[in-house]
């Protein structure tokens, strides 16, 4: 019997009960969120369960949502199962202002690389991780770029506005202009208060 | 581990291994790479690999950008088939936004693809034999990458980052020269490929140089995330083209040619084994191509005018191309809200979008599974008590692409 989306829904609910929730299926995905101590005791059920056979790690990514408060920083894993081309999508949720996870990397050696990349641009605390440090930025950075807080460009130039490509314009950071066109420059120690 | 190399006299307390910089910028790793080893003697203790020194923040600089805009940026990862990750960028937005394309931009976009396969793995299997010693087999090859980049020219105008297609299809209509160059290209490059391997497949110092170097087991690099031919070299026949069939793939006869021992040589073996699938899928959709006659034979995209940049003659003429051509310039158009994940097989293994749409006119976020990112990790299993020549073997028997990897 092949393995389908709605199997796997069931196997899930089986063993974790209500603790596993919104599953949907954006484009024939199954996808679902637990709550983050549960992450390994998923990940270990997907990959050890003989109906699920979920052994392969696709990819794991890093998402900043600012508006949900206390679910700021999401952890995204697509694993996928090799003997019946079943690919799921697997997210928990964290506070930004205790960003930490169980690694994975005990299950699959190819997550170490994946979790430094996303502690490197999202600031994921991944416990138990053997090698938690930055891979594409230098050490010494102090911040998590990638973060929605960081403007794509220098937000305190004064000498350009365009809000089509990043400068100025918007609420909150930046230059501001007010409704009756008068421009508002930003602080230009704006910078170093965020870091 | 290893024997001891480097006699020392008794009662030293001095370190008695070595730690070597390979790289940043060293000839043989064939763009920025760092490993700093540990060497007893040239024997590997260990290897630590550093990356990001062309690290240019792309899934950044996706979150300001439309759709077509961000096109370019996937040009610069794997830089030597940049057509295939131009094309799984396309595929992603089409699934996305529910596009669905003519059959004959299919078999269009399959003979690119297979193009750009062929490029990148006659590169990659050149400079393994460079590394080996054997400089001819490169020059020999590298005359017929300059035909597939003519081809590029003839399609979409550039070479190396080629920016080709656009969401829905290409550009404009494949040319006669470009069909005359394909077709000059199958006929010519067998033969090619016959003496590529004549020179390289049974040659003892380049087997004695790549058997049982850098070997892999099938579990190992299934945990490590291999895919593509470094896997399929391990022994796992799991190819993304038959796997999750995309552009049409379903309706093509190939074989995925699989390894047993995942060491460089089998590395070698089926990557060339690769390229002859690849000259048959590319007879095979030409044949499919040149089926197409009259009215069906000029279509060349799909109909989505919200994101397929109208005729430059309607523009100055026509009202409606006019606004089209505005919005899409501008980056105007707001796409559906969604998240989607797209894979294709790229020149190095499963190269995957993972777009999220807040239905904004800019991905929310957009993540790059970068395949050689993944597997550049096993690097230090890989050469661990190996000689420092065949770390530089194993780095390019992978097909490292510095580009890709830091993103």
């Amino acid at each position: 019997m092949p393995l389908t989306n709605d199997i796997i829904q069931q196997k899930l609910t089986e063993k974790f009960r209500e603790q596993i929730t919104d599953f949907t299926e954006p484009y024939g995905m199954l996808t679902f969120s637990a709550p983050k101590e549960l992450n390994l005791k998923v990940l270990n059920f997907l990959f050890d369960s003989l109906d699920l056979k979920f052994r392969f790690l696709t990819d794991i990514c890093a998402v900043h949502y600012p508006e949900q408060k206390g679910k700021e920083l999401a952890v995204v894993y697509h694993i996928h199962n090799l003997e019946d081309n079943v690919r799921i999508r697997f997210k928990i949720f964290t506070d930004i202002n205790q960003p930490d996870v169980y690694t994975a990397t005990g299950l699959y050696s190819a997550a170490n690389w994946m979790e430094r990349e996303a502690y490197d641009f999202y600031g994921i605390n991944f416990i138990g991780h053997p090698n938690l440090k930055r891979i594409m930025n230098v050490d010494e950075m102090d911040y998590f770029p990638l973060r929605k807080e960081y403007p794509l460009e220098d937000q305190t130039r004064t000498d350009k506005d365009d809000e089509m490509f990043g400068r100025g314009g918007a609420k909150g950071f930046g230059n501001e202009r007010t409704d009756d066109g008068t421009m508002i420059e930003a602080d230009k120690n704006a910078g170093e208060q965020i870091i | 581990m290893s024997e001891q190399h480097i006699k020392l006299p008794e009662g030293s307390i001095e370190k008695t291994t070595t730690t070597l910089n390979l790289g940043p910028t060293h000839p043989a790793t064939h763009g920025v790479f760092q490993n700093i080893l540990e060497l007893d003697g040239e024997r590997i203790v260990s290897a630590e690999q550093t990356v990001g020194y062309i690290h240019r923040a792309f899934e950044k600089i996706a979150e300001r950008r439309p759709l077509y805009q961000i096109t370019p940026l996937t040009d610069r990862l794997n830089y030597c088939s940049s057509p295939i990750n131009n094309i799984g960028w396309h595929l992603t937005c089409e699934k996305l936004l529910g596009v669905k394309t003519p059959k004959r931009v299919d078999y269009l976009r399959i003979i690119i693809m297979e193009l750009a396969r062929i490029s990148d793995h006659l590169i990659c299997n050149s400079i393994v034999g460079v590394d080996a010693g054997a400089y001819t087999g490169f020059l020999y090859v590298m005359q017929y990458r300059e035909l597939i980049y003519e081809i590029y020219e003839e399609i979409c105008g550039s070479r190396l980052t080629t920016n080709m297609g656009r969401i829905g299809g290409f550009e404009r209509n494949f040319n006669d020269i470009a069909f005359q160059k394909i077709e000059k290209f199958l006929k010519e490059y067998p033969a090619v490929l016959q003496e590529f391997e004549n020179l390289f497949t049974r040659n003892r110092i380049f087997m004695d140089r790549t058997i049982d170097v850098g070997p892999i087991s099938a579990e190992r690099a299934l945990n490590y995330g291999f895919t593509g031919p470094n896997l399929r070299a391990a022994g796992v026949d799991y190819d993304v083209r038959v796997h999750s069939p995309y552009s049409s793939y379903e309706e093509f006869q190939f074989d995925v040619p699989v390894g047993t021992t995942g060491d460089c040589y089998d590395r070698y073996l089926v990557r060339n084994q690769e390229m002859w699938q690849s000259l048959g899928i590319i007879e095979q959709a030409l044949r499919k191509v040149l089926e197409f006659k009259g009215a069906e034979a000029e279509i060349y995209h799909a109909d989505v005018p919200e994101y397929y940049l109208p005729p430059k003659e309607d523009v100055y003429t026509k009202m409606e191309a006019l606004i089209w051509h505005f919005k899409i310039i501008m980056g105007e158009i707001n796409m559906p809200a969604g998240e989607v994940y797209q894979s294709v097989e790229g020149g190095n293994g499963e190269l995957g979008f993972y777009l999220i749409s807040d239905g904004g006119r800019a991905p929310y976020r957009l993540h790059f599974r970068r395949p050689c990112f993944i597997y550049y990790q096993a690097f230090e299993e890989l050469t661990k008590g190996a000689m420092l020549s065949d770390a530089i073997i194993v780095m390019s028997s992978l097909n490292l692409i510095a580009g890709e990897m830091d993103a």
